[in-house]
């Protein structure tokens, strides 16, 4: 069983069940990706994770314990980080007060890890009296990921961190990205560009129509013809 | 050129310092709404009326001080029991939050039900002062009138036309820019103050960071409190204090909070100047100081002005339509979406 694992998960906004007992999970210091064609419930199952949707069936667990019933804001405290598709950075704010405010729940000295932030993400310490919404497509996406990670946090989830940048940027989004994981962070991250997220997943969830496809290394699902086939364009 | 500088002393006097105080009145009210604006989103109609009962609180408590005999000496005792003023509006505010407010939060209302539920709180508040100090013109002002007087300046330098500096002009000024530097200090240096910038810039996201918003909505409610009572009172010192003009104060208030982009609390203050000025300079009579510039044969037999000022209510309703017309974001608005 998974660090954190999102176990036969069914849900939806109301309505219809856009998820049917779909189950995602990730360990520490592991890359999951999460992929699939349009509308297979992607984000929704990122969201469902963090406590964003109410679960109509299924449960939540982190460490061995069951956090279904817990708010998004208990879950941040509970160590995990979240960074949404859209909205993720405080625009009118600068970086530096972007990341002070993903702090915000910390009480002790914060210098450091915002150091450690300044350290992954270079080009924000040159930036960061700057407002985020004057920054670049790729920036944000940077201030959005350290804004997670000043909480510290033993889980990253990240919805689609890569929508909308350039494939230059996208490659070091996901340089960075192992970087993180490899301090011991569980990244579950949601991704449009499957292939090149595959690359790097240490685990991968194909789903379709809310329900899971296939489930395999990132490797695996890569040298699946089949997978090769239908998601991955050839 | 004696006719110059006295063309220049007429429009100082009616039109540039009474513009710096009643700009920092207005732009105080409109640091108020485009607070509650940036935080809560909705437009709170009772602001004006609760510069009326912060401007109240304010009076009694001077009064009282007054009969106690402590006072500021040349200096208006309101600004002494303005603190006072100002603990009894936060309390106020509170309590209509707890009461009314908090309700619609909770059932997560439309912003046009705020705005009807802020027009109740109006009623409410309007009849509040009323009840406790009727609705008579009170003067609030006491202490010495002029820091210079009309005709101390005449006799200084020599010329036709005087330049009067009331007190509570200056206090308006002095006090609109100590409370402003404070208000910036608080929302930019401090993390309670950033927390509220970031929940008013993106609401989802400062719930992901763990950002109270009980919190923030209670902290907004002092601040809109502190500033409508400070706004409130200054405005009763440099006029008088009638309980019906605060109500006559919202339309120029809220045409200086949307002037300036609403939600911007730096837009909102170059707005309060903008009503304020344009309100004078259109409204002002300059049959005096044409008469200064041209020669005595063209001498115009009107008053030369633009408007009456039974109608300078009339200027920010136009300029807040212009405004709403060409540029509804407002002149100073933010570039960053």
């Amino acid at each position: 069983m998974s660090f954190l694992i999102g176990e036969n998960m069914t849900c939806g906004y109301g309505g219809a069940d856009i998820l049917h007992s779909c189950s995602v999970g990730v360990d520490p210091g592991e890359i999951a990706v999460v992929v699939g064609p349009n509308g297979a419930g992607k984000s929704t199952a990122m969201k469902a994770m963090f406590g964003m949707l109410h679960l109509g069936e299924g449960r939540v667990m982190l460490d061995g314990t069951d956090i279904s019933q817990l708010k998004p804001q208990e879950r941040v405290l509970h160590g995990m980080g979240f960074v949404p598709q859209n909205n993720n950075v405080f625009t009118s704010m600068t970086v530096e007060e972007n990341l002070e405010m993903g702090a915000f729940i910390r009480r002790d000295d914060i210098s450091g890890t915002m150091a450690q932030v300044f350290d992954l993400f270079p080009v924000l310490k040159d930036k960061r009296r700057q407002p985020a919404g004057e920054l670049s497509g790729g920036q944000r996406q940077q201030v959005a990921v350290g804004r997670a990670l000043m909480t510290q946090p033993r889980i990253l989830m990240l919805d689609e961190p890569t929508a909308g940048v350039s494939p230059i940027v996208m490659d070091e989004l996901f340089d960075r990205i192992i970087q993180v994981a490899q301090t011991g962070i569980a990244i579950l991250m949601v991704e449009q560009n499957a292939k090149q997220a595959l690359n790097i997943a240490d685990k991968g969830f194909v789903l379709v129509q809310g329900r899971n496809a296939y489930t395999d290394t990132g490797a695996a699902l890569l040298a699946d013809p089949e997978v090769r086939r239908a998601f991955l364009g050839g | 050129m004696a006719d110059v500088l006295n063309a220049l002393v007429l429009i100082a006097n009616f039109i540039i310092v009474p513009g710096f105080a009643y700009g920092s009145q207005l732009a105080l009210g409109a640091l108020g709404v485009t607070l509650v604006f940036g935080v809560l989103r909705f437009s709170n109609i009772a602001h004006g009326e609760t510069m009326a009962l912060g401007a109240m609180f304010t009076m009694l408590i001077s009064w009282w001080l007054q009969s106690m005999g402590i006072g500021l000496g040349p200096l208006p005792t309101a600004l002494l029991a303005l603190p006072f003023g100002i603990a009894a509006s936060m309390c106020l505010c509170l309590i209509t939050d707890r009461a009314v407010y908090r309700y619609y939060r909770r059932v997560k209302a439309s912003p046009v039900i705020y705005i009807i539920v802020s027009v109740g709180v109006m009623f409410i508040y309007n009849g509040l002062v009323r009840f406790i100090v009727g609705p008579a013109d009170r003067v609030m002002v006491d202490g010495q009138r002029f820091i210079m007087k009309a005709k101390d300046f005449k006799t200084a330098t020599g010329l036709d036309e005087g330049l009067a500096i009331k007190t509570s002009q200056a206090v308006s000024v002095v006090c609109a820019v100590i409370a402003v530097a404070m208000l910036f200090w608080f929302l930019n240096r401090t993390r309670t103050g950033k927390s509220m910038r970031a929940y008013s810039n993106n609401e989802d996201l400062a719930l992901l960071s763990g950002i109270n918003p009980e919190r923030v909505v209670l902290i907004t409610w002092l601040l809109a409190a502190a500033l409508a009572t400070v706004a409130g009172t200054l405005y009763g010192i440099d006029k008088s204090f009638q309980p019906f003009v605060y109500m006559q104060l919202l339309l120029p208030i809220f045409a200086a909070a949307i002037v300036g982009g609403f939600g911007n609390p730096l837009g909102a203050i170059a707005g309060g100047f903008v009503i304020a000025f344009s309100e004078l300079v259109v409204t002002f009579a300059y049959k005096r100081v044409v008469a200064y510039l041209l020669p005595e044969s063209l001498e115009p037999a009107g008053l030369v002005q633009l408007l009456s000022t039974d109608y300078k209510i009339a200027v920010s309703f136009t300029i807040l339509v212009i405004v709403l017309l060409i540029k509804p974001t407002g002149l100073f608005a933010q570039r960053t979406t």
